[in-house]
């Protein structure tokens, strides 16, 4: 919900041609892309006049029927996802849409994933924004081919197209019974006139056969048979192994290193100092000083790495530490904001009336993103001067323009190709380590891998910020929030609010209490931040939804009721639209759904006839589009260390789950991901670099501590809208609102301190 | 000094260096790309590969400590009766998001059920805890072990 801007809308449709482009590509550009006014994608197809051989599928060529669409004479059908696939199900699901309205036999469909060109229009993987850019949009492409196949085989016959009807990969002459395959009708389709996007027919739910069905990943058999599919599998004839040291302290540049005595190393074939383009660019995540290692092996880079000693200049960064951070933070929350954010009604006033006025200090720390392919990208760049990339990437058109930036060649001779991503999770928004490997081949004058190691991918990443909130509230007599204020100290850059520092002005509880004040006081940062999946979501919810529960407590309120209170009678809201795009308005309808729902799913009314030491905790987030309340169940070992037993999770995404393989995953996912983040993670700096450098000291949840996760969809008649994120944010406060009513001890400091648990 | 090592099944020489991790030979000297590196320290299992049917971290098992173990990966195990109903399991169910760390994932499973072919669910957290998922796919990693296994999916921890 912090408006963050993940592709980059400079980088539009270029009409000239793109020589860095493969050919196959290329003629793929029929179809035209925009970002329309609304923000949706607007298509206007320009068909082929003849049937086009498609890559790299069939020895029979295919016939192209659009941009996404090619069928084989056998009947296999090519759809490409324009998007990068990191586990999110992209690969899977945007074809399912267009194979639903193509009539396609699903197993005749195979997934092409596309490079990066802006026929494409935004090519992203981020914010969940998949289905809510593409449901529409996709399911035209694909109800457009069917219109074409179908005219197809009506001209074939001599009959009306109205006799003819389209199912499971063949259209069929009703009067007659004659049938013919797509892959007998392709080519001819494709030498039609393209439909208009906006005047196909969409089907009528209720005779989906794809959508809604549980739908295995594509690749997920190719994963498991060892098949070359992620950024760090990519193999070039020629190629050679990269690693890339940057300064430890945030923005230190390369003074000397002992170059000499690295490249004697066995198999090093260069040891090169790099310079980074630009002071701001360890804040925009680009091209860094270094020094870079060649070898012919990875294994040989990283001995050489052991004897690498390079003498850096520290920035000012070198004071900076998490200690300080907190001295500050407290010496803050003692003055007046620095500025507002929101001021609703007088807060000062109404604290004045209230019959019970409660304060309370939040804080959470830095995270990192720990994608378990560390990042890496192989670079090509060719004699010619063009150059092509093979990256793990969420977000290819950013990097492309950084590459072509930092090489000084013109955007169109780089050609990225998006490979399978071992996690993305917003770390892969940047593209750091693609400019990098495309400034290390253009150095070393081959094509290299280059690869981190876990600690220099945990040391150079743009963190999660840290927060700080300092509220205080106003009961009513009748036990109702009558005043709300948040002080919340964050961190900047330059006097501005760093990435995914801020607090969006719309967030609850403002609109619901008339006396409400968002202030904010930065400290100056020197470490790069970013967005985290569920970015401002991961970390507000825990502050905001834990106070709450605290403010319901004081009431002598149940939590649940309180909420109910709160949000007051179902009805549309006005927000600010996440990403600036048209949404469905925020309803309170949907959330009083949720939390009904997962209250009965639970069994919280009956919550007293726990065993005692055992407690239930409920949350409710609403971001990216998406309605989560979450109860936990949890106890606390005499030791400290919490146990969580069981989450239930009510959600409200739509009117239709699209893949239910995929979706029930995502939000079991997100759940457990923000439980190991609020059991064991945290990022701390120390004179100016991080502390930890493997999985040893920042921890990921194990299979041991994972609980079953009961999830449930509650449809409701709105646009469907991605699950990768809003299942996260509520379980943070879930589980500590659960260990309050287990052990009556509030958890205000994330990650959760076992001590702070212990029986006395 | 050359070495020769059995990698599913077959034997291969090779000519990395006596102190080079297994993981480093079969990706990138036997282009075995299935097994995945994570962490380079044995913390997080996606390098898991079986060394006479134990399961072991390549990226901390230097080349000249196979000796003649069989090493078995995720391109290999699809041959035993067991990784062949995991894989099976892993599919049917959909486990992966990702699908980095899956590879190690299913060598561990199948270990697992090797030695313990009907496994507890204590017997699924002490096997497979030391595997980490970034994505957290737990709930569908333990359902695919009791598939694999023929046994109910019920979670029969204490909730």
């Amino acid at each position: 919900m912090a408006g963050i801007d993940v592709f980059d809308r400079s980088a539009g449709p270029r009409p000239d041609g793109d020589s860095a482009v493969p050919a196959s590509l290329s003629r793929r550009a029929f179809l035209t892309v925009g970002l329309a006014a609304g923000g949706g994608l607007l298509l206007t197809l320009n068909l082929p006049r003849t049937a086009q051989a498609s890559e790299p599928i069939a020895a029979a060529p295919a016939a192209q029927l659009n941009l996404f669409i090619s069928i084989a004479p056998d009947g296999i059908v090519t759809i490409v996802a324009k998007n990068p696939e990191i586990g999110q199900g992209s690969k899977t699901m945007l074809p399912m849409l267009v194979a639903e309205e193509l009539d396609a036999d699903w197993s005749q469909v195979r997934a092409e994933q596309a490079m990066l060109n802006p026929i494409y229009g935004p090519q992203f993987a981020g914010g969940s924004m998949d289905t809510p850019l593409n449901w529409e949009p996709m399911r035209r492409v694909g109800a457009a081919g069917r219109q074409m196949l179908v005219l197809a085989a009506a001209q074939t016959w001599e009959v009306p197209a109205a006799e003819c009807d389209a199912s499971q990969g063949s259209v069929r002459h009703r009067p007659s019974g004659r049938t013919l395959s797509y892959g007998a009708l392709a080519a001819k389709a494709a030498t039609l006139p393209a439909p208009d996007l906006q005047s196909v027919t969409l089907k009528d739910p209720k005779d989906y056969r794809i959508i809604g069905k549980f739908t295995g990943g594509v690749d997920s058999a190719r994963v498991l048979d060892g098949h070359r599919l992620f950024g760090i599998d990519t193999v070039l004839p020629g190629m050679r192994y990269a690693a890339y040291q940057k300064a430890p302290v945030f923005g230190g540049r390369v003074v000397s290193a002992n170059i000499a005595a690295v490249k004697a190393m066995p198999g090093v074939r260069d040891v090169l100092i790099v310079r980074g383009t630009d002071p701001q660019a360890v804040f925009h995540m680009g091209l860094l000083d270094g020094v870079a290692i060649v070898a012919d092996t990875w294994w040989q880079t990283q001995k050489a790495l052991e004897k690498l000693r390079v003498v850096w200049d520290h920035d000012s960064a070198a004071g900076q530490s998490t200690a300080q951070f907190e001295r500050q933070a407290a010496s803050l929350s003692r003055q007046r904001p620095q500025s507002i954010v929101r001021r609703d009604g007088d807060v000062d006033k109404a604290l004045s009336r209230a019959s019970k006025v409660l304060q309370a200090a939040y804080a959470y720390p830095f995270l990192a993103h720990v994608d378990l392919e560390p990042q890496n990208c192989t670079a090509h760049y060719k004699r010619d001067g063009s150059v092509e990339i093979w990256a793990p990437t969420q977000n290819p058109a950013p990097g492309r323009k950084l590459v072509a930036a930092a090489l000084g060649v013109d955007e169109g001779r780089v050609a990225v190709h998006m490979t399978r991503v071992g996690g993305g999770f917003g770390r892969r928004l940047s593209n750091d380590y693609m400019v990098e490997a495309a400034m290390i081949s253009k150095r070393a004058g081959c094509p290299v891998k280059l690869l981190w190691n876990r600690r220099q991918d945990i040391q150079h990443d743009a963190y999660r910020p840290a927060g700080f909130h300092y509220f205080r509230a106003g009961l009513t007599a009748a036990g109702r929030l009558g005043a709300f204020r948040d002080h919340f100290v964050s961190f900047g850059q330059g006097g501005k609010v760093a990435s995914s520092a801020d607090l969006p002005r719309s967030h609850f509880p403002a609109g619901f209490v008339p006396d409400l004040e968002y202030g904010q006081s930065l400290i100056e940062l020197r470490v790069p931040t970013g967005p985290l999946r569920n970015p401002g979501g991961n970390a507000l919810a825990f502050a905001f939804e834990s106070f709450v529960d605290e403010l319901a407590h004081a009431a002598g309120r149940d939590p649940l009721d309180f909420r109910l209170d709160l949000y007051g009678p179902a009805r549309v809201m006005p927000t600010t639209a996440p990403m600036g795009r048209p949404h469905p308005p925020f309803d309170t309808g949907r959330v009083r759904g949720v939390l009904e729902l997962v209250a009965e799913k639970s069994g919280w009314r009956r919550r007293q006839e726990l065993p005692r030491g055992t407690g239930l905790g409920l949350a409710f987030y609403y971001s990216h589009y998406g309605y989560f309340a979450e109860v936990v169940k949890a106890s606390v070992a005499p030791d400290g260390i919490p146990r969580v037993h069981k989450v239930w999770a009510a959600g409200d995404v739509g009117r239709q789950i699209i893949n239910p393989a995929g979706a029930y995953n995502q939000a079991q996912g997100g759940i457990l991901d923000g439980l190991g983040a609020a059991l064991h993670q945290a990022i701390t700096i120390e004179g100016g670099r991080v502390v930890q450098e493997n999985f040893n000291t920042y921890g990921l949840l194990r299979m041991r501590e994972a609980p079953p996760v009961e999830v449930h969809f509650r449809l409701t008649d709105n646009p469907p809208t991605g699950l990768g994120e809003p299942a996260l944010p509520p379980v943070l406060p879930a589980l500590c609102n659960a260990l309050f009513a287990a052990t009556g001890r509030r958890i205000r400091r994330l990650p959760i301190d076992p001590k702070e648990l212990r029986s006395a | 000094m050359a070495f020769t090592i059995t990698v599913n099944g077959r034997r291969r020489a090779v000519e990395s260096a006596a102190d080079t991790p297994l993981l480093w030979v079969l990706r990138d000297e036997l282009d075995l790309k299935g097994t995945k590196f994570g962490c380079g320290m044995s913390f997080c299992g996606a390098c898991t590969v079986h060394l006479d049917g134990v399961p072991t971290r390549s990226c901390i098992t230097p080349l000249s400590r196979v000796g003649e173990a069989s090493v078995v990966t995720i391109e290999g195990i699809g041959d035993t009766e067991v990784g062949k109903k995991v894989k099976a399991a892993w599919l049917a169910l959909d486990v992966m998001q990702c699908g980095y760390c899956q590879s190690g994932q299913v060598m561990t499973a199948t270990a697992l059920l090797a030695r313990t072919p009907k496994p507890t669910d204590g017997d699924i957290d002490a096997a497979m805890s030391g595997n980490l998922c970034r994505c957290a796919t737990y709930t569908r990693i333990r359902a695919a072990i009791k598939q694999a296994a023929g046994l109910p999916a019920d979670d029969s921890r204490e909730v």
